[in-house]
């Protein structure tokens, strides 16, 4: 009667310490540039060795320019956060796929297209969209820099358990329904803490139809709701998605992996301790409004209103509305946007490419527009220019950057001014995301392309 | 770092705001560094809340209050959510804060102040509407935070309420030890239990 979560927690359990939280094995460590230096420097200070630097994978994302990576990058601190990186895993005797090298970008993209990330492991990162992982059936979570230099001591951590959770989502989704949609719409209904202190299964007809791609976007934004981190049952999707990959298992080793793999999902009579459902058919095209990631609403609707509100809850709203400049109780079909970016490791995939290239296709890019079209991996590049979602893309006057994190939090040059509207398919809407003072509308592929080619905020159904 | 901890008696500065997430306290754009010196985090912490576009001081907001001053912040539900950006932690400890009051906070967050020395105290919806009243109506309102007791202890009121903390990461914090300290030393067992795996 275990849930997925219960069985590749408890056979990742070194020890229970007492009265105290359990010591958790862990299978894969990623380290990115920005929340791995002072684990490093701590490693230093206390004389340590990282224990099992195979199963510890470092590249840059946060920082990298999405242009002219071949040369060297131009904000100097920038520059240090990212040669540290490559100093420090030289000295530590760890992989590193630095910027050019081919199996560089985001590393929650690159992660499950190299089959690092594989079925019933544990994996961590510094980096709190390591729920990404969780799509292939994986315990995987971000953590802290404290954290991340423990895992490098130790490859173990020290983790209270979960509670676990399972949402299910009924039916078929509709038309323009992507992934990006459901998690929106799971968001605006469960707030941004509704899954605190709990590890999230998805499950039912919709998320099983779902593309490997879309999974992985679902399972990036479980930690929108709070969720410690979000999974999937792996599946006939899953294990056709991973097979030939670089790192995944080959051979015999492919067959009894295999077998494993197929052993882990929720027995039947698996007891969860909060379960949610929802209707597919009640999930519209989405878009938020505010300046968290729970504050969304189907594009069509209408911002919700302060009636019903307690002091605190309505000052926190008024505050977001102000500095969003939009007004309680209004419409945001037709307005205007300044910005669109795709990207992140929420949508920057092949499939997210292809889905904006199926609306721009045959259409302009509207001239008040500043696109930013950044592919997750040079891999995910690669793809674009096989398929010719390229050309498509520039003949509707879009042009295609280097891969990175970019614009989803603007710690490389890919900042919106402040003021400015970008309608991003990135991950959070905090006040100051996208640069200072920045505006952003979270939304589909789908909607930010609509968004592109139009010009305002539209419903991507009326271009399809 | 590594402040061991016991009773902290001290004035609080509010911040009535829920969902304050971790780019507030932090803004990406300070975590190019790659030391960890506290007194930069702390310097930038709000920075954005805290400072007017122009880099003059924004004398609305309450870090920036003379009225207001001490070790601990208390603030609305959902505090520290969003980035897993440890940085968020520092600049709270590096502001001089020992105890963050709420009635609610992000998961990952949470672990990022315990691992800092820096105690967050989880109160009811009710003890936290008190206590920021008690602070409007006095800036000069003490709390009372006992960690051997976990207590904490509105000294305007009266009233009292107790916390949850596990046991180990209690004793960690009141003896000044940290996780790696204590994975370290059971290397053998984690090599142990790689070898039941092996077949895996």
């Amino acid at each position: 009667m275990n849930t997925l979560f219960d069985k590749i927690w408890d056979a990742h359990v070194v020890q229970k310490v007492e009265e105290g939280p359990t010591q958790l094995y862990i299978d894969r460590l990623y380290c990115h540039e920005v929340t791995s230096p002072q684990a490093f420097a701590g490693m230093r200070a206390r004389g340590l060795k990282c224990f099992r630097p195979e199963k510890i994978y470092c590249m840059p994302d946060h920082n990298t320019p999405t242009h002219d990576q071949d040369k060297p990058i131009e904000d100097p601190v920038s520059k240090a956060q990212v040669d540290a990186l490559a100093q420090n895993a030289a000295d530590f005797g760890l992989t590193h796929f630095g910027m050019m090298n081919k199996k560089n970008g985001i590393i929650h993209v690159v992660g499950p297209e190299r089959g690092l990330t594989l079925p019933g492991m544990t994996i961590v990162c510094g980096d709190s969209h390591t729920s990404t992982h969780g799509a292939m059936g994986a315990v995987a979570f971000g953590i802290g820099t404290s954290e991340v230099e423990m895992v490098m001591a130790s490859q173990c951590i020290l983790q209270a358990r979960p509670k676990t959770m399972r949402i299910t989502i009924d039916g078929k989704l509709g038309k323009g329904v992507t992934a990006k949609d459901v998690a929106l719409y799971m968001m605006s209904k469960m707030t941004t803490s509704g899954a605190t202190g709990y590890f999230v299964e998805y499950a039912g007809e919709a998320i099983r139809s779902l593309t490997m791609e879309g999974r992985l976007t679902l399972c990036n934004l479980s930690i929108e709701m709070g969720a410690r981190g979000g999974m999937i049952a792996p599946d006939e999707v899953t294990f056709e998605y991973i097979k030939g990959r670089e790192y995944a298992p080959k051979g015999e080793e492919w067959d009894k992996a295999l077998a494993y793999w197929k052993t882990l999902k929720s027995d039947d009579d698996a007891v969860f301790d909060k379960e949610v459902r929802y209707d597919a058919a009640d999930i519209q095209p989405m878009i938020t409004y505010g300046t968290n990631p729970g504050m969304g609403m189907a594009i069509t609707s209408n911002i919700p209103t302060t009636d019903g509100m307690s002091e605190v809850e309505k000052g926190s709203f008024e505050k977001s509305m102000q500095y969003m400049g939009f007004v309680p109780g209004e419409n945001l079909i037709g307005k205007k946007v300044d910005y669109v970016f795709l990207g992140a490791c929420t949508n920057g995939r092949i499939e997210d490419f292809r889905a904006f290239a199926s609306i721009v296709k045959g259409r302009k890019k509207a001239d008040n527009i500043t696109a930013w079209l950044v592919p997750g991996s040079w891999m995910v590049d690669e793809q674009i220019r096989e398929e010719g979602i390229d050309k498509v893309l520039e003949e509707a006057g879009f042009e295609i950057r280097q891969p990175g994190c970019s614009a989803c939090l603007a710690m490389n040059d890919d900042k919106i001014p402040a003021g400015k509207y970008s309608v991003s398919t990135s991950n959070r809407n905090f006040e100051g995301r996208q640069g200072p003072g920045s505006r952003t509308l979270l939304a589909s592929p789908l909607t930010a392309a609509a968004a592109a080619v139009t010009g305002v905020i539209t419903d991507p159904r009326t271009l399809m | 770092m590594k402040q061991k901890f016991n009773i902290i008696t001290s004035t609080c500065i509010p911040l009535p705001l829920e969902n304050v997430d971790t780019d507030q306290i932090i803004p990406a754009r300070f975590l190019k560094a790659t030391t960890r010196d506290e007194k930069f985090f702390g310097d930038n912490l709000f920075r954005d809340w805290r400072y007017n576009p122009d880099g003059s001081l924004n004398k609305d907001f309450v870090l920036n209050d003379p009225k207001y001053s001490g070790h601990v912040l208390v603030a609305g539900k959902n505090f520290g959510s969003g980035s897993s950006r440890e940085h968020a932690a520092w600049a709270i400890a590096g502001y001089g804060f020992r105890v963050v009051v709420s009635s609610f906070f992000a998961d990952i967050h949470k672990n990022n102040e315990l691992n800092n020395f820096v105690l967050p105290v989880v109160v009811s919806e009710e003890f936290l509407k008190e206590l920021f009243d008690s602070i409007y109506a006095d800036p000069k309102t003490e709390v009372e935070v006992n960690l051997p007791e976990q207590t904490i202890i509105n000294k305007a009121t009266g009233k009292s309420e107790k916390f949850e903390i596990n046991a180990y990461k209690k004793h960690c914090l009141m003896n000044g030890l940290d996780d790696i300290d204590f994975l370290v030393e059971n290397r053998d067992k984690i090599a142990a239990y790689e070898e039941t795996v092996s077949n895996r």
